[in-house]
């Protein structure tokens, strides 16, 4: 069942249009992430389904209601901020207290809500506390806590975990997910952060310019990218993308990417659609090429070491393939040399290869 | 599913709205009504109670003709060029000497402040009391030996206005002071460090550097001191009534005495029309400059 | 119009800025230098005689209030009282003359607070409510009136008294002093609205989006959560209207009458009268008073009162 809809959304300031005809749908107790660089409109499409923005065109359904033109308070969501928000003059207790003091409920059940969330989120020492007295991931489960109290089907994030260290975004991240697993709300949640999103999401969409670029799993997003931006934005170290042309030998397709350099594209989805002189890109990402000194099976390129980036667990080795440069992902006890002479094989259950015009993946 | 359409709701934002009734009325009826009435009725021959009889230009042919108000312009341009240069010279200087980290700085800033706390009569009125040739500064030097000591600025005509520009700077070089002691503590320090890398004698890093990046600060204080001088009436009143005879009149007090004590509406509000004027040509070309340049740059 | 908001941003941080600095980082403690440089006695110097002609005015303000009519004929107004009394003081408030009235600066007084207090009250709460239906409430046409505002806050008042003057005999208040207050909040209305908006709209956005998501509205959001975080800026604006209102001389003496004169208009009929002897100690002392209130809060109010000030730049 839908839980949330978005139906031909149209956002303009002026003559600028921030949002342009999105359509999304979200499944009741999907967690469902919009990722993407600032700017792109992600926290703007969030602040459209609140409420707290007018939209110029579209309708907006939540649990099978139009509430296109409803109040936020009236729309069943529960919203945590980047900053928290926190209503600093006001006890946890209160803060907690406030919205459902403000929508009359009886003194009993706002303390039953209060002393239930309190619990779920282990927030009950803090409960006398200012906000000004917590930390920041305390604060964070405060923020959250006030959505829970609301007790309503939508839960809607605008990156609650960008204002933390990386040590407590870590940990938070995870009581994220064991809370959504608990509670089985509809989650919507914004962030510019690749890793809280494949980690969290049900379906991440990735947005650009007002428009998603692609709704989907995170594996599928990972794997295949259905264009360059999608496939630039998401992972890390980022994936290599290399020139290349196509061209046809025995209706087989291969690339080649320089002077002696032809990866034969056997096993490739969508060989078919491909034409002979095609300019394309061929993506693949660090962690889908192996790195070896001898010649091996699969398709292979011969490339030369040009640095190499120890990471801890795994090393990033930046190699030189004709005129062109790309990393490897490689195990941080294989040392190699800068100017030494390897061999690099391709996973092609793995690459991606785009139209180097419409950057579109074929 | 349902479609709904963008409800029509005037009482959107009501209370928004209704909180914005006061500022809609100031903004409408006191300020643009009121200047555009005084205007109009700055081209009428009205004399004790405004009336509509529209005589042109008469009442400015008047005015210019008027010793009184050439008398005003004259003090003015002198109080005005005067008190803009001494009060900016000043402020910066002190300013200046406040920012190099020197002790007790919240008390010199305290003493150099608080006559801008003090209304215009006091301080008019204690100026009055200090400059009084048979008791003040004249008859305390005069009474040291110096028989022949002459300095009584508030009795003679020909300096009148330069007694009653000690009180005003006296008045209001502390707030410029403020504004620039704002104005260097916003400077990044870094600046400083580098200029004594660099070896720059500190004079020079004020001239060359630090005055050039203050700019918007001392347009701002130019325009204060600037709209602040058109205003100048209390002062006046309470040091010298306009006095000796007329030396010390200026456009506010002609203003006041046009309409409140001579009943001749016409001029008061030719001659408020004209102070209206002089504050369009100070203030557009700052708001061009501040606003209109930064939107080209931005 | 974020323009004008601007200019008094900067002005405000900047004057943010000027009070912290002075615990800046870096090694702490006693330094060894010598004290009396050149550089230290030039510098120390210049401010100390600056600082005495700043004060100047007001010691003699206080010796001559504070010596007898004899003493100041025959003495130096800079010399210290031989014969201290306290007499001028007493006449100041309850006997001096303004005309036939020999009640002293006891009426003015009372009449200044009792215009004093409701408008501060009136405007600033007017202007709190406006600044943050500004800030946080934006709706069509908001901006033009307020872009009216701020420029007219340029105008110079002798362009709108007679107008005024009309306008409050209509309604029948010209001579009261619920008149009077009416024109200080209305003059009032330009600086403590933009004050008042831009604390507002400095207070992060996402606080105002929670209450929203909260179900509080309008006036909910500003009794419970603006009105408790913004006590300082209530401050500044109190500060800042107590001490214009106080001193304020013109509107005082054209929108009252007589007998409801405040402070400052009483003083300088009664200083500047032209009837009877003067009497220069009753005088100085009549000044003072009326100075005291306007610097009770200048002293106690600091640094809170440079921050008003700073806001006021732009009120020129």
């Amino acid at each position: 069942m839908t839980s949330v809809s978005v139906r031909d959304l149209t956002l303009r300031f002026g003559s600028l249009e921030v949002l342009s005809s999105l359509n999304l749908d979200i499944n009741e107790g999907e967690f469902l992430v919009l990722l993407g660089p600032s700017g792109c409109g992600k926290s703007t499409l969030l602040n459209c389904v609140a409420g707290l923005l007018d939209i110029s065109e579209g309708q907006v359904f939540i649990s099978g209601k139009n509430v296109t033109w409803e109040e936020p308070k009236d729309r069943g969501i529960g919203m945590v901020f980047q900053s928290y928000a926190l209503y600093p003059q006001m006890t946890v207790e209160k803060n907690l207290a406030f919205g459902l003091q403000i929508a009359k409920l009886p003194k009993d059940e706002i303390a039953a809500r209060i002393k239930r969330a309190a619990e779920i989120l282990q927030i009950e020492p803090l409960l006398k506390r200012k906000p000004a007295q917590l930390s920041g991931g305390q604060r964070q489960r405060v923020a959250i806590g006030r959505a829970l109290v609301r007790d309503v089907d939508v839960f809607l994030f605008d990156e609650p975990l960008s204002n933390l260290d990386a040590k407590l975004r870590a940990e938070l991240r995870v009581e994220l997910k064991r809370l959504h697993q608990n509670l089985t709300n509809t989650m919507i949640y914004v962030t510019h952060d690749q890793i809280e999103a494949l980690t969290l999401a049900d379906r991440i969409a990735v947005m650009k310019g007002g428009i998603i670029q692609q709704l989907d799993t995170p594996l599928t997003i990972y794997n295949k990218p259905v264009n360059l931006f999608v496939a630039g934005f998401i992972g890390s170290p980022s994936m290599n993308f290399l020139k290349g042309q196509v061209e046809l030998q025995d209706g087989t397709p291969s690339v080649r990417l320089g002077e002696n350099l032809l990866v034969p594209l056997a096993g490739y989805d969508a060989q078919g659609t491909m034409s002979d002189g095609q300019k394309v890109i061929f993506g693949v990402r660090p962690e889908h090429l192996t790195l070896t000194r001898d010649q091996t099976s699969g398709p292979s390129l011969p490339a030369v070491v040009e640095l190499e980036e120890p990471m801890g667990a795994d090393s990033l080795v930046w190699l030189r393939l004709g005129d062109q440069s790309m990393s490897v992902r490689t195990e941080s006890n294989s040392r190699f040399s800068p100017g030494e002479e390897v061999v690099v094989t391709f996973d092609l259950d793995h690459a991606s290869v785009f139209d180097a015009n419409t950057e579109e993946r074929i | 599913m349902a479609v709904a359409k963008r409800p029509f709701r005037w009482h959107r934002n009501l209370s928004a709205k209704v909180a914005a009734i006061p500022m809609i009325a100031t903004a409408g009826i006191v300020f643009v009504g009121g200047t555009a009435w005084t205007v109009l009725y700055s081209f009428t021959s009205s004399k004790l109670l405004p009336k509509e009889k529209f005589v042109g230009l008469a009442q400015y042919e008047r005015l210019w003709s008027s010793n009184k108000w050439l008398i005003s312009i004259e003090n003015l341009a002198i109080y005005g060029a005067l008190s803009l240069v001494f009060a900016m010279v000043v402020g910066f200087l002190l300013a200046a000497l406040l920012d190099r980290k020197i002790r007790f700085e919240d008390t010199f800033r305290t003493i150099f402040l608080y006559p801008f706390a003090l209304s215009f009569i006091v301080t008019g009125l204690a100026w009055q009391w200090i400059l009084n040739p048979d008791f003040g500064v004249q008859n305390v030097v005069r009474s040291m030996g110096f028989e022949n000591f002459n300095f009584d600025p508030l009795y003679n005509p020909d300096i009148v206005i330069y007694g009653v520009l000690i009180a005003g700077l006296w008045h209001e070089t502390g707030l410029i002071m403020c504004l620039m002691l704002a104005g260097l503590r916003g400077i990044d320090e870094d600046i400083w460090k580098a200029s004594r890398v660099d070896g720059i004698p500190v004079w020079k890093t004020y001239v060359f550097i630090v005055i050039p990046m203050m700019r918007g600060i001392f347009i701002t204080a130019l325009v204060l001191i600037a709209s602040g001088i058109i205003k100048v009436y209390d002062l006046i009143v309470a040091q010298t009534g306009g006095g000796p005879g007329i030396a010390s009149e200026v456009p506010a007090k002609y203003v006041y005495d046009a309409m409140f004590l001579s009943q001749n509406l016409g001029q008061g509000f030719a001659a408020s029309t004209m102070m209206l004027l002089s504050v369009v040509i100070v203030v557009v070309p700052w708001a061009y400059l501040e606003f209109g340049g930064k939107s080209r740059r931005g | 119009m974020d323009k004008v908001a601007d200019l008094n941003n900067n002005s405000l941080s900047a004057q943010g800025d000027a009070g912290d600095r002075s615990v800046s980082e870096g090694p702490r403690g006693e330094k060894p230098k010598r004290v009396l440089t050149r550089r230290n006695i030039i510098l120390y110097g210049t401010l100390i005689v600056v600082a005495l002609y700043y004060l100047l005015p007001l010691y003699v303000m206080v010796v001559t209030s504070l010596k007898g009519m004899p003493e100041i004929r025959l003495g130096n107004i800079f010399s210290p009282p031989v014969e201290v009394t306290f007499a001028p003081w007493v006449k100041a408030w309850s006997e001096a003359c303004t005309g036939l009235n020999c009640e002293g600066l006891s009426r003015g007084f009372w009449n200044s607070v009792r215009i004093l207090v409701p408008s501060v009250v009136l405007s600033i709460a007017i202007a709190s409510v406006n600044g943050y239906a500004l800030a946080n409430w934006r709706f069509k046409g908001a901006e033009l009136f307020f872009t009216i505002l701020i420029v007219g806050a340029f105008i110079p008042y002798q362009v709108m008294i007679y107008p005024i003057v009309i306008m409050l005999r209509e309604i029948g208040l010209y001579g009261s002093l619920t008149g009077l207050v009416l024109v200080h909040t209305v003059f009032g209305m330009p600086i403590l609205t933009l004050l008042f908006r831009n604390y507002f709209a400095s207070v992060p956005e996402e606080l105002f989006k929670a209450a929203r998501v909260d179900g509080a509205g309008f006036w909910a959001i500003y009794f419970r959560i603006m009105l408790p975080m913004s006590l300082p800026i209530f401050v500044v604006a109190i500060i800042l209207q107590v001490t214009g209102i106080w001193n304020d001389f013109l509107f005082g003496v054209i929108y009252t009458k007589p007998d409801l004169y405040p402070m400052t208009v009483q003083l300088n009929n009664i200083v500047n009268s032209t009837q009877g002897v003067k009497e220069y100690n009753v005088n100085m002392a009549a000044t003072i008073l009326t100075g005291l209130v306007p610097l009770c809060v200048y002293f106690v109010s600091g640094k809170l009162f440079v921050r008003g000030i700073a806001a006021g730049a732009v009120k020129g």
